[in-house]
This record gives structure tokens, C-alpha cells and sequence, in this order.
């Protein structure tokens, strides 16, 4: 069996600098699997890791806070509290501060799972066998944009009305004037149809440019080993170290600005229009 | 079929597989389905229940508070009631001794000044008699010695003084028996 490209490990190439082969850096094939079930196509049916990935990641997630919130106690264990202060960091944190307690009780259940669902996918980048992270590939943060933009689209129009709604996403202020009309469009592209598309993408790219830049470092540290390469391999591999580290908190923050953007466009849609 | 190839036939990163949005929908519709139907009702319900535990617990040490202070108060005011007491039926044991010295100095002070009026008033009264007596005895001594002066004539110088002298020692008698 020839080797597939996208295939095969930085380790399994087994070539190193100065051997005569080139820097097999990683790239648009380092976010292709081949499927482990099925076969690979737009809207053929297939299963591969990184839906692997993302179910287990929902089972660990659900099994963690069902340990967690089974059976709470009025006295909490170690483990629930450690979730209880999860769940206090979104609900309070993030729900209540840009919602306000009354309008966003309503919302936390969402905004909790969404956190910690966006989170683990994330992290899945750094799991030892896993290292790769789902949100990567643009599927999975597009379908949670999308559930996202789909709830405060609903909740604008209910709010507001068929004409109050539209008047909320194109920004109608009588005061504008004559810019009005020219403020309408731009405020309706930006809010209806940009909207999803960069809250998804802020996601996905971020994940992504972390990803390729761990492969990178990581294929860098192996390839250089040779000749006076290994100098170079050490740094790069102290920089895989460091890109670790790093990107731990990125999985962090991208999984709280997610859900901090998500829960910013709810506002606007339960915000009164004057 | 080669990923590179169908890499290079979507030629985007950015468009999705319907199969990894539907895989991407159910794990996130799994997390969501346990989260809010479940897992976090329950939490809630167990922190609504520490909240009124501890706010309980706060207001029952309130109330203990509270009433200990009451306690305290009632305390404070019955010792002072107390102490009032103590100090009123002092006064007023000291009244009642001042009262009854002075009353009883008053009755002595007049009992005396009975007793020296008793004195004075029997003093004259013995004094009176005594002199109604002397006058009765001396016009009656008088009139016996002169009745006898001239009973006996004045025989002579002896008789007389005999008779004087009988006079004198009878009345020194008398005296005695008087006495």
C-alpha cells in the first residue's frame, strides 16, 4: 500500500534533513481524514475521528457533570464543586453579566452546554492520541453558529415583531436621517448575514491556525533531527512546548468568546428598540 | 479516493460536510439534551436549597441574637429594678430609724419635763401644806401658849420657864411624830 499523504505522521516518514527529501509540512490535508467508516464526500455517509472525537466528547462531557450533578448535595463533594464553579463561571460570568438575571435564567442551560461542548472540542487538540481539535474543521462550529443565530433570530421576531424585528436588525433610527437608509443596509449585512458567518469562522480559524502551528513545530522537531539540524530541532521542539501551553488558554478563551458573542447577540435581539 | 484530491475538488476549507454538521448537531444536541433537562435543574435545585440553608441558618442566628439580647435587657432592667429596690427600702429603713429616734427622744425630753413639773408641782403642793400646817400649828402653839401664860398666872419666873420649856420639848415631839 503506497502511503497517503495525508496519512502519514511526521514520525512515519522516517526522512530527516539532509536525506534528500523535502519538509513535509503539514497543511489543508492535515484537516482531512480518511474515514474509518463509509466514504468521505459532501453528502455521503461516513464516519471518521474527528466525529468520533466530538461524540466522545459529548459523552465525556455529559458523564463528567452527571458524576457531578447526579445526586447533588447541599454540601458539595470536590467534583461538584468543581462543576458547580463551571457552571457559576458561564451562568454568572457570562449569562448574567451581558443578560441580566431575569431575561437570561432562561438561556443558561444553552450557554453552559454550548461553553463546555466548544471547550472540549477545543481541547481534544491536545489529548495525547486525539490532538486534534474538532472546532478545526469548519463543520462543527458553523452548525453550533448556526443554532446560535437561529435562536436570536427567533427571539428578535418574537420579541418585536415581523417590523419591529427588522427594524432591530437594521438599526432604524429616525435621528440618522438621510444616512439612514445607507446605515439600514450595512447594519443588515453586518448583523443578518456576516454575523454567523465570522462567529463561526473566529472559531474555526483560530483552531485551526493553532493546529497547523503545533503540526508544524511538531514535524519541524523530527525532520531537523540530523547533522547540525538537531540545534534547530531542539527549539523547535521547545517551541511545540510553548505552543502547548499556549494554546490551552486559547482553547479557553475561544470557548468563552463564543459563547460571550453568542450571548451578546441575544442582547441586542431582547433589547428594547427605541 | 485520495483526500488531496477531493481537498483540491472543494477547494475550501470553509464549506462543510452535511455529515459533520449532523454529527457536529447530535453530539452538541446530547450535551444540551442531559444539560438542561437534568443535570442543571438539579444543581439548581440543590443551590436554591443551600441558599435557603444558609440565609436559615442566618436568620435563625438572628433570632437568637435577638432574643438573647431581649434576655439580656430584661436582665439588666430587673437587676436595676433590683438595685432601686434595695436602695428605697434602705432609705426608707433610715427614715424610719431617724423618725424613731427623734420620736423617741421627743417622748423622753417630755416624759422628763413631766416628771420636773411632777417634781415642782409636788414641791409646791408639800410646800403649801407645810406651810398651812406651820401657820395652823404656830396660831394654835400660839394660842395654847398664851392660854397658858394666863392659865397659870404667871406665878413666877420658874413656872414660866418651866412651862416654856414643856412647851418647847412637846413641840419637838411633835415634830418627831410629825416626821
Amino acid at each position: 500500500m503506497s502511503p497517503d499523504p495525508t496519512q502519514v505522521l511526521a514520525f512515519e516518514t522516517d526522512c530527516h534533513i539532509f536525506e534528500g527529501c523535502g519538509f513535509p509540512g503539514p497543511g489543508l490535508h492535515s484537516f482531512l481524514f480518511e474515514p474509518l467508516w463509509g466514504e468521505a464526500g459532501l453528502t455521503s455517509v461516513y464516519f471518521n475521528k474527528p466525529m468520533l472525537l466530538a461524540l466522545l466528547g459529548s459523552i465525556i462531557i455529559v458523564a463528567f457533570f452527571w458524576v457531578a450533578f447526579g445526586k447533588p448535595k447541599v454540601v458539595p463533594g470536590k467534583l461538584q464543586m468543581v462543576a458547580e464553579s463551571g457552571y457559576d463561571f458561564v451562568r454568572r460570568g457570562i449569562v448574567y453579566e451581558t443578560l441580566g438575571k431575569k431575561e437570561g435564567e432562561k438561556y443558561v442551560p444553552f450557554m453552559v452546554s454550548l461553553f463546555f461542548f466548544v471547550w472540549i472540542l477545543n481541547v481534544w487538540s491536545i489529548v495525547p492520541v486525539a490532538q486534534f481539535p474538532v472546532t478545526s474543521i469548519i463543520a462543527y462550529p458553523a452548525i453550533l453558529a448556526l443554532l446560535v443565530y437561529a435562536t436570536w433570530m427567533s427571539v428578535t421576531f418574537k420579541r418585536h415583531g415581523f417590523v419591529g424585528g427588522l427594524k432591530n436588525l437594521t438599526g432604524y433610527d429616525k435621528s440618522l436621517g438621510g444616512v439612514l437608509p445607507l446605515v439600514m443596509v450595512i447594519e443588515f449585512f453586518s448583523n443578518v448575514l456576516v454575523r454567523p458567518f465570522t462567529h463561526a469562522v473566529r472559531l474555526f480559524a483560530n483552531m485551526f491556525a493553532g493546529h497547523t502551528l503545533l503540526l508544524l513545530f511538531t514535524i519541524a522537531s523530527w525532520y531537523l533531527l540530523n547533522g547540525i539540524g538537531i540545534a534547530y530541532a531542539g527549539v523547535s521542539f521547545v517551541m511545540v512546548l510553548v505552543m502547548t501551553a499556549f494554546e490551552l488558554f486559547i482553547q479557553a478563551v475561544q470557548a468563552y468568546v463564543f459563547v460571550l458573542l453568542a450571548c451578546s447577540y441575544l442582547q441586542g435581539a431582547l433589547a428594547e428598540h427605541h | 479516493m485520495n483526500l488531496l484530491v477531493l481537498a483540491a475538488e472543494t477547494e475550501n476549507p470553509l464549506f462543510p460536510p452535511i455529515p459533520e454538521l449532523v454529527i457536529g448537531l447530535i453530539a452538541f444536541v446530547i450535551v444540551f439534551g442531559f444539560l438542561a433537562k437534568k443535570l442543571l435543574p438539579n444543581i439548581n435545585k440543590v443551590l436554591d436549597e443551600r441558599r435557603e440553608a444558609i440565609e436559615g441558618g442566618i436568620e435563625k442566628a438572628e433570632a437568637a441574637q435577638t432574643e438573647a439580647q431581649s434576655v439580656l435587657e430584661q436582665y439588666k432592667a430587673q437587676l436595676a429594678e433590683a438595685r432601686h429596690e434595695a436602695a428605697r427600702l434602705r432609705q426608707e429603713a433610715l427614715e424610719q430609724g431617724t423618725a424613731l429616734k427623734e420620736e423617741l427622744r421627743a417622748e423622753g425630753q417630755r416624759q422628763r419635763e413631766e416628771i420636773i413639773a411632777a417634781g415642782h408641782a409636788q414641791i409646791a403642793a408639800d410646800r403649801k401644806a407645810a406651810s398651812q400646817a406651820l401657820r395652823q400649828d404656830v396660831g394654835k402653839l400660839a394660842t395654847d401658849l398664851a392660854g397658858k401664860l394666863v392659865g397659870e398666872s404667871l406665878e413666877d419666873h420658874a413656872r414660866q420657864s418651866r412651862t416654856i420649856d414643856r412647851f418647847l420639848s412637846e413641840l419637838e415631839e411633835k415634830a418627831e411624830a410629825a416626821r
